[in-house]
C-alpha cells in the first residue's frame, strides 16, 4: 500500500428524480482511498453505498463535488470518457455475479479484454492468477455449470484481467454460502495483497467488511 | 470474440432463431419465385416464338409482347409474301383461352413450310375443322390422349387429333379458318411470320417491309424474342416491386420483434457488457451482426425452398406456369432480405446501445 490517494472523494452529492420526488442520495461524501488499499464500505439500505460505488465505477455522474480517481477528474467526463474508463481503469465484481450466460468461463473474461481492444493471448502472468482462483479446470463451462462459488470468481477474474486501477465489489458474498464467502473474501484479500489491487467493497455484512484494511460507515448519504 | 458472443446469443435460443431464419426464408421465396415466374413464362414464349422457325415477325400497330388482342388483316401475309428473299409467310391467331394460355389458329400447310411443321408424338396433323393439337406439357397436365374429345376451348368441342414436342408456337393450336370464324375475326391474324431464303438479309428486309407497311412492329426473331421480359410486360414490374416491399416489410417485423424480445430478455447482460466498457456502438454491433446472420441464414433458406416451389409448380402440378432460377436475385432477395432484417433491428438496437447500465444490471 502507498500513501498517494488513488481515489480522493471531496463533497461529493448526488441528486436523482424518482417521480416528482427528488432524491439527495449523497449529501456530501469525503473519502480517500491509497493505491493498495482494501476498503469496506458498510450501511444500511439506503445509506447511499451503491450510489457511491456507481460514481466511483463511471456508471452515473455525480450532481456536485470532486471525485479523481486514478488521475481522472470524473466531474467532468462525457458518457464516451466514462465508458472509456470503465474499459481500463475499473473492474467490477456483483452480488449476481453477473455472467454473460451463453459464453463459457473463459470467454465471460476474454471479452472484457476484447471491450478493453486486448486482443491477442493472455499473459502467463494471468493464468498463474486463474490457478490461484483456482479456476484453471472449469474455464471450458458455461455460468449454468458452475456453482456460485465459482462463478463469482469467474466475475473477480473478469474484473481483473484488464488490470484495473481499482477493482469495485458490490456485495460480492450476497449470495454465497458461509463457505463460498470466505472463500471469495479469501481470495479478494489474496488479490490486494498479492498484487496490491485496490480494492472498495460495499458489504451489509460486518465479518465480510472485516477483511478490509479499513471500514467506512454510511448513513443518509454521508460517511459518519 | 464478438463473433462468438453473437453465435452463442443465437444457438442460446434456437427457436427463436430458426423461427426467425424461416420467416426470412419465406419472404426471399416469395421474391425468387415470382421473379423465377416472371422469368420462366417469358423464356418459355420467347422459346416457342423461336421454335417457330421464322426470320422475321410482324404485329400490328399498338400491340404489346403479351397483348394479342390486336388483329390485322391476313393479307399482309400475300403480301409479304411477294417481297423478294422471303421463302416461307404464315399468319397465326391467337385467342385468349384462359388466363395463362392462347389458343392459337394456324394454317398448317403454310406453317410447316417455315420449319418442318410440328414433331407429334402422337396422332398427327388436323383432319378436319374441329381438330385440335396440344404439346406434351399440356397434354400431361390434363391428362389428354390422342382421340378424347375437349370442352370448353374457346366455347366448343374440339378432338385431339395429335400431341407435339414443346417449344414450338403454342401449347393449343387449332385450325385458322376454324378459329378465325367462331371468333369473329374472319380474314384476320394476329401475328405473321416470314423466313427469308438468307437470314442475314433479315435487317434489309424489315427495312423495305416497314417501307410499306407503315407502324406496323416488324421485327427479327432476336429482337422480339429480346422483348420478352419483365420490362415489356405491362405492370409486372410493379407486382414485383409491391412483393419486395411486402418482403422487406415481413423481414422488419420479423426481425424487430425476434430483436426486440432478445433485447428485452438481455437487458442484463448488455448492463454488463456496459459495466465492462462496451460502448453503444459496441452493443449495436452484436445485434446488427445477430441480425445480418439470421438473414443471410434465412436468403440461403429461401433460395433452397425456391428450387422446391420450382419443382412443385414445374413437375408436380403441372399447370401452365414455368418457374426458372434467376441467379441474379439471389444477390438481390438477399440484399432485400438482409435490408429488411437490419431496418427492423434498428429501433431494439438503439433501446439496447441506450440502455442505461445501472438500470440494466437492476433488472430481473
Amino acid at each position: 500500500m502507498t500513501d498517494a490517494p488513488i481515489i480522493s472523494i471531496r463533497d461529493l452529492r448526488k441528486t436523482y428524480r424518482a417521480g416528482e420526488v427528488e432524491v439527495h442520495a449523497l449529501r456530501g461524501v469525503n473519502l480517500d482511498v491509497a493505491a493498495g488499499e482494501f476498503v469496506s464500505i458498510v450501511g444500511p439500505s439506503g445509506s447511499g453505498k451503491s450510489t457511491l460505488f456507481n460514481i466511483v465505477g463511471g456508471l452515473t455522474p455525480p450532481t456536485a463535488g470532486s471525485i479523481h480517481l486514478a488521475g481522472h477528474d470524473l466531474l467532468g467526463l462525457t458518457d464516451a470518457q466514462r465508458t472509456e474508463l470503465r474499459k481500463t481503469t475499473v473492474g467490477f465484481v456483483f452480488q449476481k455475479y453477473n455472467l454473460l450466460p451463453t459464453l463459457t468461463a473463459r470467454d465471460n473474461i476474454e471479452i472484457a479484454r476484447h471491450i478493453a481492444h486486448r486482443n491477442g493471448p493472455m499473459d502467463p502472468k494471468f493464468e498463474e492468477i486463474l490457478k490461484l482462483l483456482g479456476l484453471a479446470g472449469r474455464l471450458q463451462h458455461k455460468p449454468r455449470a458452475l456453482s456460485g462459488g465459482e462463478q463469482q470468481r469467474v466475475a473477480i477474474a473478469r474484473a481483473i484481467v484488464n488490470h484495473p486501477a481499482i477493482l469495485l465489489a458490490d456485495e460480492p458474498t450476497g449470495n454465497l454460502d458461509t463457505e463460498n464467502s470466505t472463500a471469495v473474501l479469501g481470495l479478494l484479500r489474496d488479490l490486494n495483497q498479492r498484487l496490491g489491487q485496490t480494492i472498495l467493497m460495499i458489504t451489509h455484512n460486518p465479518e465480510a467488511a472485516a477483511y478490509g484494511h479499513r471500514t467506512v460507515r454510511m448513513r443518509d448519504g454521508r460517511i459518519e | 470474440m464478438i463473433n462468438k458472443l453473437v453465435v452463442e446469443n443465437l444457438k442460446h435460443r434456437p427457436l427463436r432463431t430458426l423461427l426467425s431464419i424461416f420467416a426470412i426464408s419465406i419472404q426471399v421465396t416469395m421474391v425468387l419465385t415470382l421473379v423465377g415466374l416472371s422469368a420462366g413464362m417469358l423464356d418459355e414464349q420467347a422459346r416457342r416464338a423461336r421454335g417457330v422457325g421464322a426470320d422475321i415477325i410482324i404485329r400490328s400497330p399498338s400491340s404489346s409482347v403479351i397483348n394479342t388482342s390486336l388483329n390485322m388483316s391476313a393479307g399482309i401475309v400475300s403480301l409479304v409474301k411477294s417481297y423478294p428473299h422471303i421463302v416461307a409467310v404464315t399468319g397465326v391467331l391467337a385467342q385468349g383461352t384462359d388466363l395463362l394460355n392462347y389458343t392459337t389458329g394456324v394454317d398448317l400447310e403454310q406453317f410447316d413450310k417455315l420449319n418442318g411443321g410440328f414433331r407429334f408424338l402422337s396422332g398427327g396433323p388436323f383432319q378436319g375443322p374441329n381438330d385440335v393439337l396440344v404439346d406434351s406439357y399440356y397434354a400431361t397436365q390434363h391428362k389428354y390422349h390422342v382421340g378424347d374429345t375437349i370442352n370448353g376451348i374457346v366455347n366448343r368441342s374440339w378432338r385431339l387429333a395429335g400431341i407435339y414436342e414443346p417449344g414450338m408456337l403454342a401449347r393449343l393450336v387449332v385450325p385458322l379458318k376454324t378459329l378465325q370464324d367462331i371468333t369473329a375475326n374472319t380474314g384476320k391474324v394476329t401475328i405473321v411470320y416470314a423466313k427469308l431464303d438468307d437470314p442475314a438479309r433479315t435487317n434489309e428486309v424489315i427495312e423495305e417491309l416497314k417501307q410499306k407497311l407503315t407502324g406496323y412492329q416488324i421485327r427479327s426473331m432476336q429482337e422480339y424474342t429480346e422483348l420478352f421480359s419483365v420490362n415489356s410486360v405491362p405492370m409486372l414490374k410493379e407486382f414485383i416491386y409491391v412483393v419486395i416491399a411486402l418482403g422487406v416489410l415481413v423481414g422488419f417485423l420479423v426481425v424487430f420483434l425476434s430483436m426486440y424480445t432478445a433485447v428485452l430478455e438481455r437487458t442484463r447482460e448488455i448492463g454488463v457488457l456496459k459495466a465492462l466498457g462496451a460502448s453503444p456502438a459496441y452493443v449495436l454491433n452484436i445485434l446488427l451482426r445477430e441480425t445480418t446472420i439470421l438473414a443471410i441464414a434465412g436468403s440461403i433458406l429461401g433460395i433452397l425452398f425456391s428450387y422446391l416451389t420450382r419443382y412443385t409448380i414445374n413437375d408436380v402440378i403441372h399447370g401452365s406456369l414455368i418457374q426458372a432460377i434467376v441467379y441474379i436475385w439471389w444477390l438481390i432477395a438477399a440484399a432485400i432480405a438482409i435490408v429488411g432484417a437490419l431496418l427492423g433491428a434498428i429501433y431494439p438496437g438503439l433501446k439496447a446501445a441506450r440502455q442505461d447500465a445501472i438500470e440494466a444490471l437492476a433488472y430481473d
